[in-house]
Formats: C-alpha cells, structure tokens, sequence
C-alpha cells in the first residue's frame, strides 16, 4: 500500500506540497515513485521562475520514461533540491522528505483548497 | 515528448485507437497477472514490462540469474532435401558451416540489401533448421520466405509460432538453474548449440543462446507446458538469488552489450553493413537475396554506420527519436537509448556518417531543446568484470 501522510496536499498528477511550510517542498507521491520506479535523472527547475497551478515546470526520467511535474500552485521557484542531481533514487527511496524537489513560495495561498487532501487522494489512487 | 504522470503513465494495456488489433497474450499472462507484473505492449503482444523493477531486474541477470517469457518469439521448421541450399540463398550467414546441433545469427534480406529481419538459425538434423525470428516480424518473415521460395525446391515449411512458448533463463547462476530443472533429462546447451529433447509432452528445443551478454539459455516447448516449466524455474531463480525479468531488464541489458533491437536499430531502409553485423554476412558464400546490393554499396563506401555513444556527463537518459547533431548540425536520431544500470550513464546507438562513427568523436543528443554532448565508443558498452 502507498504511503498517504495527512498534512500534504495532493494533485490528481501525483505531485504532494506540504501547505504547512513556507515556502512549501514540493514532490512526487509513494504511489508515483512505485509506478515510475528507478528515476535515474531530474531535470530540475529554475529558481526566481514564476509559475502557474498546473504548469509544467520539470521533468523527471525513470529508466523507461520522462515524466513531466507540474506546479501544484503558483508561485515563485525559491529553491531546487541539489541533492538529486546526484542521487536522484532519493526520489523514490524518500518521496516526502529528503526527496522533494523544489520549493515553491505561493502566491496565492487559497489555492491550496483546490487540492486534494490525504484522503482524497487515497481514494484517487485506490 | 515526455509524458503526464498519471495514474499508469506509459503502461496500458488497452489497444489504442492507433492500434486497434487486440494484443495477443502469451500461455503465461495469467500467471504474469498473478504476480501483479505490470504489463505492456510489445509487438502486438501484451507483455511482462517488469515485475519488481527494471534495474533490479537487469542486477540479477548481471550477477546471478533471471528468467524471461520469449512466447512471442517466432519459430519456423524449414526441412526437406532443399533445405540447406535455399536457407542459404536467402539468410546472410553460411549455413553450410552448421553441424547439427549448431547454431548462427543470421540476417533475412529484402532485395535491396535492407534487413527484413535479425534471426537465430539452428540446424536441428541434416535436412531440418529451426528459425527463431522476432515477434513483430513473424508474419513479414513468413511472407517473404513464401515468395522465396521456388515449386522444385523440396523444402517444407511449418510455422510453429503459435504453439511454441519460450523462457530465456540468463546469468551466470543459469548453469545452476537447468540443473536444478532439468536434472539429469537435459544437459546444458553450449554457446550457439540446440539440444531437442522428446518428453512425453512433446519436444522441448534448449537454445544455448540470449539476448543479454550473459551464459545462459532459451528454451522453446510446447505452450501447454509452459506454465509448469515457468513456475518450477522461477522458483529455481529465486533459490539460485535471481528473479523473473521484464522487456523493460531485457532492452537495457540488450543495450548495454550493443545487440540490435529490429524496428529500432534495423529496418528494411538500413543494411547489415551499415548497422556493423557485416560479421554476419558471408559475401563469398554464393548468390542470396539482398547480395548484389550489399556489394554495391561496399563499393560505394557506407552512407552512414550504427554508432555506439554514451553521454558525457550529467544528462537525462538519451531516448528513441531524440535528434544527433554533430559539429552543430542535426544529422540524425537515436535508435535505441537508455540509462545503463551497469554503467549509471546514459548510452544509445544512432546511425551517423563515417566521418562521425568513429570512437571518439563528439556527437550532441538534443533534449527537450536542449544539447548535451556524446562520446562514440566501441560496443559492448559493458564488459564482465574479469574475475
């Protein structure tokens, strides 16, 4: 079974963002890293870039195939996790912790409500 | 174009509206479904992608062993007092050279030198060959082979493909493996032989061949039997620290060791010569189909060759379809790309000019718009540590 923790906020894309730090982590679900497996490259985004909910804003490879992750909301790029670029396995070794991706200082907090909590998103991937 | 994340990304195994032909299931699907293998299609077929993961998979058949369902293969008899004479009129290797009980890798040509199909051709008797051929191409083998063939040839073809099922047991514990199953009923076939045994469920064909770098064998029986033999050998990997393996472990290890995958690295638009299996070709062997050509163009120099590269540095995995560009200008596009689990770089073959095929020259792989350069090396990519 995925791992769902309660405090994250999720998207139907499988990206987690953790609402209750600013700027918030942002990342790939349990359940996304099990699907992928073996991510062996992240190409990470760019910090100062703005973004839109929903945009694309990087790419991560898993042996098989490039995935794109979108922004769960919009904001500023604040910082990139550096650690991945040479140990991207964290991704799937530690999805909700040292495996986050960027952080992303929202614009617009209220948009965070548009998400799916835990159990939600438990029922999206049952 | 990379793809959404969503819930089975790239993995369905629903037929799209671009492939509307059900996808064909081999006798062991059920057993793949039991197993929560994640499915995915290959070749019209609904195969086994990974069953734990890709990198674990392609570890255990590098350092102990693995086991693979090949039932979408295709096998073809080919027997008959004409046999010999017209397998060697239309594969590129000598057959003449096979004793019974020996095998080749062979090539099935157009008539303008293209590669129709890569193939392994064993000689099973004095009269009888047995062909294996690629799943994607069983029927276009068949077809060409008939108009091949000539009313006084004495040769009878059977198309065995859909009764036959295959497992590829591959590693250095696959010794271990058939021992562990055969027991004393079969002995181990040796690189390039064939051993056809009669049991009481028909005859089972042990191949001493595969498609990874590593000792090991195929093995083609009956599919009623399939199950069974699958079932007692996955349990004899799992004893021997092994595992059942995928396509996704089966392309990376094919990779890592520059073996050709048709309808990536070879195609009708391409000759062997081109993609480096000249060794495969014997030009003085007498007239086969695709010769006159493959001369010509020898005379003509090559237009370009199959290089091997891998990524010089960080860079995301180089991937079918991705353009090469070489001193600044597009030239080309991958073949076939991957992230090496042996080697943790990304590695690939493109057909390039020869003024860019040679090992050390610089090629650029353009990702998502950006470039990210690539050294041509020598194939393997990997070499067995020697012990």
């Amino acid at each position: 079974m995925s791992n769902v923790p309660s405090p994250l906020r999720y998207r139907e894309s499988h990206e987690w963002i953790d609402p209750t730090q600013s700027p918030s982590p942002v990342g790939i679900t349990d359940h996304a890293q099990a699907e992928l497996t073996d991510v062996v490259f992240v190409d990470p985004p760019k910090v100062g870039a703005q973004v839109t909910a929903g945009q694309q804003v990087c790419v991560i490879e898993s042996v098989k195939a490039a995935s794109d992750i979108y922004a769960p909301v919009a904001g500023e790029i604040v910082a990139v996790n550096e650690a991945l670029t040479s140990d991207p396995g964290l991704l799937n070794r530690d999805p909700y912790s040292s495996g986050w991706i960027f952080k992303i200082k929202p614009s617009n907090p209220a948009e965070f409500d548009a998400l799916m909590d835990a159990e939600a998103y438990g029922r999206h991937i049952a | 174009m990379p793809g959404k994340l969503t819930k089975r990304p790239r993995f369905t195994t629903c037929p799209t509206v671009s492939d509307p032909a059900p996808l064909r299931r081999t006798p062991l699907h059920a057993v793949h479904v039991e197993m929560g293998t994640r499915m995915v299609p290959f070749a019209g077929w609904d195969m086994p992608v990974q069953y734990t993961g890709i990198v674990d998979e392609h570890k255990a058949v590098r350092q102990s062993v693995g086991v693979f369902d090949i039932s979408h293969m295709g096998q073809f008899i080919v027997s008959g007092p004409g046999a010999e004479a017209f397998l060697n009129r239309v594969l590129t290797n000598n057959i003449t050279k096979l004793q019974p009980g020996q095998g080749q890798y062979t090539l099935l040509l157009n008539g303008l030198g293209g590669v129709i199909d890569d193939l392994i051709a064993y000689r099973t008797s004095e009269r009888e060959f047995y062909l294996v051929v690629n799943a994607s191409r069983i029927d276009a083998d068949w077809a060409h082979l008939e108009t091949q063939l000539n009313k006084d040839d004495e040769v009878l073809m059977a198309n065995a493909s859909d009764f036959t099922a295959g497992l590829a047991i591959q590693g250095p514990k696959a010794r271990e493996v058939a021992a562990a199953v055969f027991g004393n009923a079969a002995s181990f076939p040796e690189h390039n032989t064939i051993l056809v045994t009669m049991t009481d469920n028909g005859p089972m064909w042990l191949c001493g061949t595969g498609y990874t770098g590593e000792e090991g064998f195929e093995f083609f029986m009956p599919m009623e039997t399939a199950e069974a033999w699958f079932r007692k050998i996955v349990d004899a990997v799992k004893a021997a620290g092994g595992m059942p393996c995928g396509l996704g472990a089966r392309d990376t290890l094919r990779l890592e060791m520059g073996y050709p995958l048709n309808g990536n690295d070879l195609s009708e638009a391409r000759t062997p010569l081109q993609a480096g299996l000249g060794f495969f070709v014997d030009l003085d062997k007498g007239d086969f189909t695709g010769r006159k050509a493959l001369v010509a163009q020898k005379a003509a120099g090559l237009p370009d060759k199959l290089a091997a590269f891998r990524m010089a540095g960080a860079a995301p995995p180089p991937r079918p379809h991705y353009p090469v560009a070489f001193e600044s200008q597009i030239i080309s596009e991958v073949c076939s790309g991957t992230q090496s689990p042996s080697l943790g770089v990304g590695i690939g073959m493109a057909y390039v000019p020869l003024s860019a095929a040679t090992p050390g020259s610089i090629l650029e792989i353009e990702i998502r718009g950006r470039r990210f350069p690539a050294e041509v090396v020598k194939k393997p990519f990997y070499r067995k540590p020697s012990v």
